[in-house]
């Protein structure tokens, strides 16, 4: 029998599954390929485009007032008073929204192909420097509190890998990096908010501390563990104590890596909205006060994407550019370090 | 069941021609030539690094599974050219089985399911079928009477020397033409091997055999005819290259190559 | 990952070769801090169990099924808290984000880890990952702006017009654009990372043996994933989608965003709703009172034990694969 006529009888149907199937995890991959382009795109395209000396100077400005009164701008949202002559069927579910361009309502167009570039056009009004000052000093509070706990459990984890405590450790950081970030929003708002009856910028960098700890614990314990045992037993044998040899020289040794950790972790803190929510509120103003409200960048994406005033939108794009840079910087330069490291050595 | 000949006229003999395996760019073993009878045991024997398994590999077409390995020549099953473009690996494969040196069960089926992998793959769903095939192979594979009672357990609770048996018996379940063995036994207790090798000659009656083993006795003991392959240290580095190729009895009494007779008498290797 | 350098020795030997050098010190400290990483999920815990105590012992367990979510007093009714919207919010969002996003990721990390050309592996990898990294705020800015627009025009009306008439889950009216189902897709795309990067992982961890088997029976190559390599790593995947499971569930800001905040429970799934996240974060800094925000973290605490208990499983698979891995598996 030759070995092409002793084929299998489903042969055929085998090598479409194959191909089928193949070709399918490649089209899997795509579709997470493609909203990470459209997501960076989008943001950087009107986000970008909102990028001015003003935003990066100026603080919160109120929308524009034409006569000195408040007003509405042309495109905001009024529900239709119902006419009278049209009898209203007495079933018919109500409907509030019928008749509303609600991509209006927002200033910027919904892309259905309609109309675009109105959001480009919006200008942000004022400038986000509050925010910007606000997220730093918030989440260079976070890491000052998290390094010493990250870095120096880190080390436990380290020099004592296999014990119980270690084990749960690992665990408790699993679980706090992966953990609700409203969950660390509401212990802080419990435990610092609500008994000193104000907001501030400390509650929210100690809310930031619960989920910047565990990022800075594992990518040290690891930077650590990579260092040689020699390194550490070159420092003991000349009579140096434990934690001489482990601060003159495993941490220095380790210092890129750990310094990959923090950027992480700092990236990861200025990003997070909802802890914040409920501990800093945000403000209008710059200020450098943390034990008060203060402006963070993550909150006014959140609190701008659905204001009625254009320029607010253009704002929230801004702040969401800011913030992704922030994120894409950090993430690439690690990759190219961390390449660097491996390769290197 | 049996193989697609029972007399010897009839079974395929493989041709090998020029036969030249790559890794990238390095060609590992110097072009081989060689006749391999039908239903006969051959042993391919030689140091560490000759490229034995290289070699074996190549028979069935595993051997370019490897990133950035290929195989350049003719392989020749009766008169068909394996390496012909229009004849798809897979194909190969269910023709010329591969038995590998680690016994190995498919971890989440059972003893059963381990022997019918290759019948589902080809389509067979019968239950009835399967269970008579299924018994049919571990008989061969000398195992039946010890798993027979058990065939819904895990595969891979058995020992090491049953699972090797049990990776023959899923071998010859889908009837190849040629089984290959790479080193079978080395992973296993001395009884193990006897009882395998007892399996081997036994098999030989309906399959053609080829066997890779650094154990020189093994060959001597059970295979009719024997490759001899050494190492070349040349400028571009070490190449494998075929010294001798005869009957089992001549190349170990009367070896005509002088690297064969060191290598056989301990001296090189 | 680490070469194993420090060996397996017990906490006490170690400790006492340390204090050879006089190191207690050391060891103390190190232990504190490590010890406040474990107090920092302890804090949590008790923190909610506690303040969530006035509106456990009021309500009991039926609080969970409760359909009615109105912290008000009004002259018709007297305040109601029921979690089954928030409750409910949160199961379907999540549950619409695992069943979209499951498939897909673990395609992603059988592409990435059997069948991506070796010098696409890095990049593409990196760009999955990229994936997750991204805060949540801007998936809900650009889904409210960008993605939900399009859902409404392109998905959710045509299914509302055509299935929703026989289906009731399924129904319109889609005016906002926002809702569970919409909420549940952006979700999905957010935890493909977290499932498509566990599954490579795993998957990269099979022996070579088990796939050589196969390729010797003549499988194709789609049939040695499916048949060998998968079912090698079956555990490992399912911890690896639970964990995924885990982060949608707990998702906030995207999830607010975009659910429309509605605590009025309606049979169409394209109708806003609420998740329990969502619920907490509108209205944890605003309430009516103590047993408003009692119930508010009573909430939380069923979305912390959740998350505890996912986040546990799936540790717990993912290490047994790893160990029968580690171990060379028997064959």
């Amino acid at each position: 029998m030759s070995i092409l006529s002793s084929a299998p009888a489903n042969y055929g149907q085998r090598k479409i599954v194959d191909y089928i199937m193949r070709g399918l995890t490649i089209v899997a991959t795509l579709i997470a390929i493609v909203p990470l382009v459209l997501i960076i795109g989008y943001v950087t395209v009107i986000g970008g485009g909102a990028m001015s000396i003003d935003f990066f100077t100026k603080t919160y400005e109120p929308p524009a007032m034409s006569d000195g009164g408040f007003s509405l701008p042309s495109n905001a949202v009024t529900l239709p008073t119902p006419d009278p002559a049209v009898p209203v069927d007495p079933n018919a579910t109500p409907d509030p929204f019928a008749g509303i361009d609600l991509g209006g309502a927002t200033g910027v167009t919904p892309v259905d192909g309609t109309q675009k570039g109105e959001a480009l056009s919006a200008k942000a009004q004022g400038g986000v420097l509050h925010a910007i000052i606000g997220t730093l000093l918030i989440t260079g509070a976070a890491l000052l509190f998290s390094l010493p706990i990250g870095i120096l459990a880190a080390v436990f984890l380290a020099e004592y890998p296999s014990n119980t405590i270690a084990t749960v450790v690992r665990f408790c950081t699993d679980l706090l990096s992966g953990a609700p970030s409203i969950i660390v929003g509401v212990t802080a708002y419990i435990l610092i908010v609500v008994p000193f009856r104000e907001f501030s910028g400390v509650a929210g960098a100690i809310a930031l501390t619960f989920l910047m700890v565990p990022t800075i614990t594992r990518t040290t314990e690891e930077v650590l563990k990579l260092v040689p045992e020699s390194t550490r037993e070159a420092a003991l044998a000349m009579g140096a104590p434990t934690w001489y040899s482990t601060f003159t020289v495993v941490i220095p040794a380790a210092i890129s890596g750990i310094v990959t950790g923090v950027m992480l972790a700092f990236a990861r803190g200025a990003g997070e909205t909802a802890p914040l929510i409920l501990t800093v509120l945000g403000s209008n103003v710059i200020s450098f006060n943390l034990l008060q409200p203060i402006a963070a960048l993550p909150l006014i994406t959140y609190r701008y994407t659905e204001s009625p005033f254009p320029g607010e939108n253009t704002q929230a794009w801004g702040s969401a550019f800011i913030l992704m840079m922030l994120v894409l910087v950090v993430n690439i330069a690690v990759r190219l370090a961390t390449r660097n490291r491996l390769s290197g050595r | 069941m049996t193989a697609t000949a029972s007399a010897p006229n009839g079974a395929p003999a493989m041709t090998i021609n020029q036969l030249k395996p790559f890794y990238g760019k390095r060609q590992a073993v110097k072009a081989v030539d060689l006749v391999i009878d039908p239903l006969k045991i051959t042993a391919i024997i030689g140091p560490s690094g000759c490229g034995k398994s290289t070699v074996l590999r190549c028979l069935n077409r595993m051997h370019e599974t490897v990133l950035n390995a290929r195989a350049e020549g003719e392989v020749r099953l009766g008169d068909e050219n394996i390496y012909d473009p229009a004849i798809d690996p897979t194909l190969v494969r269910r023709k010329i089985g591969m038995v590998f040196q680690q016994p190995i069960a498919l971890r989440t089926r059972s003893i059963f399911e381990n022997v019918a992998v290759g019948l589902r793959l080809g389509g067979m769903n019968d239950k009835k079928r399967l269970a008579e095939r299924v018994e049919q192979s571990l008989r061969a594979a000398v195992l039946w009477d010890e798993v027979k009672d058990k065939l819904t357990d895990a595969g891979s609770a058995l020992s090491g020397g049953q699972q090797q048996r049990l990776s023959i018996a899923r071998t010859i379940a889908i009837a190849p033409d040629v089984i290959l063995f790479d080193e079978p036994c080395s992973a296993l207790d001395p009884i193990s091997t006897l009882k395998i090798e007892e399996l081997m000659v036994d098999l030989r009656r309906q399959y053609t055999i080829i066997i890779v083993t650094h154990n020189m006795q093994q060959a001597a003991r059970i295979s009719d005819k024997t490759a001899v392959f050494m190492v070349d240290r040349n400028e571009d580095g070490p190449q494998g290259v075929l010294v001798e190729y005869q009957a089992t009895r001549d190349v170990f009494t009367n070896p005509q190559d002088s690297r064969t007779e060191d290598y056989i008498s301990g001296r090189v290797g | 990952m680490a070469p194993a350098q420090t060996t397996r020795e017990g906490l006490w030997e170690r400790f006492e070769r340390r204090t050879q050098h006089g190191d207690a010190i050391f060891w103390g400290i190190t232990l504190f801090f490590a010890l406040i990483v474990i107090g920092l999920v302890v804090a949590i815990g008790v923190v909610i169990f506690n303040d969530s105590a006035l509106a456990r012992e009021k309500f009991g367990w039926g609080f969970l099924l409760g359909t009615d979510w109105s912290p008000i007093d009004t002259d018709i009714a007297p305040a109601s808290f029921g979690a089954w919207p928030a409750i409910r919010g949160t199961l379907f969002s999540a549950g619409i984000a695992v069943v979209l996003a499951a498939p897909i990721a673990v395609g992603i990390g059988i592409f990435l880890a059997e069948l991506c050309p070796v010098q696409l592996r890095t990049p593409l990898s990196f760009m999955v990952e990229l994936l997750a990294a991204i805060p949540s705020v801007i998936f809900g800015v650009w889904g409210v702006i960008v993605f939900v627009p399009f859902f409404t025009t392109y998905i959710a009306t045509p299914i509302s017009d055509t299935l929703g008439e026989s289906i009731p889950w399924l129904a319109g009216p889609v005016a906002t654009g926002r809702g569970i189902i919409v909420a549940g897709c952006v979700l999905a795309i957010m935890i493909l990372p977290t499932i498509a990067a566990i599954t490579r992982d795993v998957l990269s961890l099979v022996p070579n043996t088990q796939r050589e088997v196969l390729l010797a029976m003549g499988a194709t190559r789609w049939e040695v994933i499916w048949q060998a390599v998968i079912p090698y790593s079956r555990a490992g995947i399912i911890g690896g989608i639970m964990l995924g499971l885990g982060r949608a569930l707990g998702e906030t800001i995207a999830a607010t965003m975009l659910i429309g905040n509605s605590t009025r429970i309606e049979d169409s799934l394209f109708a806003p709703g609420v998740t329990a996240a969502s619920l907490i974060a509108n209205e944890l800094t605003n309430v009516n009172g103590p047993l408003h925000q009692s119930a508010l973290v009573s909430i939380a605490l069923v979305l912390f034990a959740i998350t505890f208990a996912l986040n546990l499983i799936a540790r717990l698979l993912i290490w047994y694969v790893n160990r029968g891995a580690a171990q060379g598996g028997r064959s």
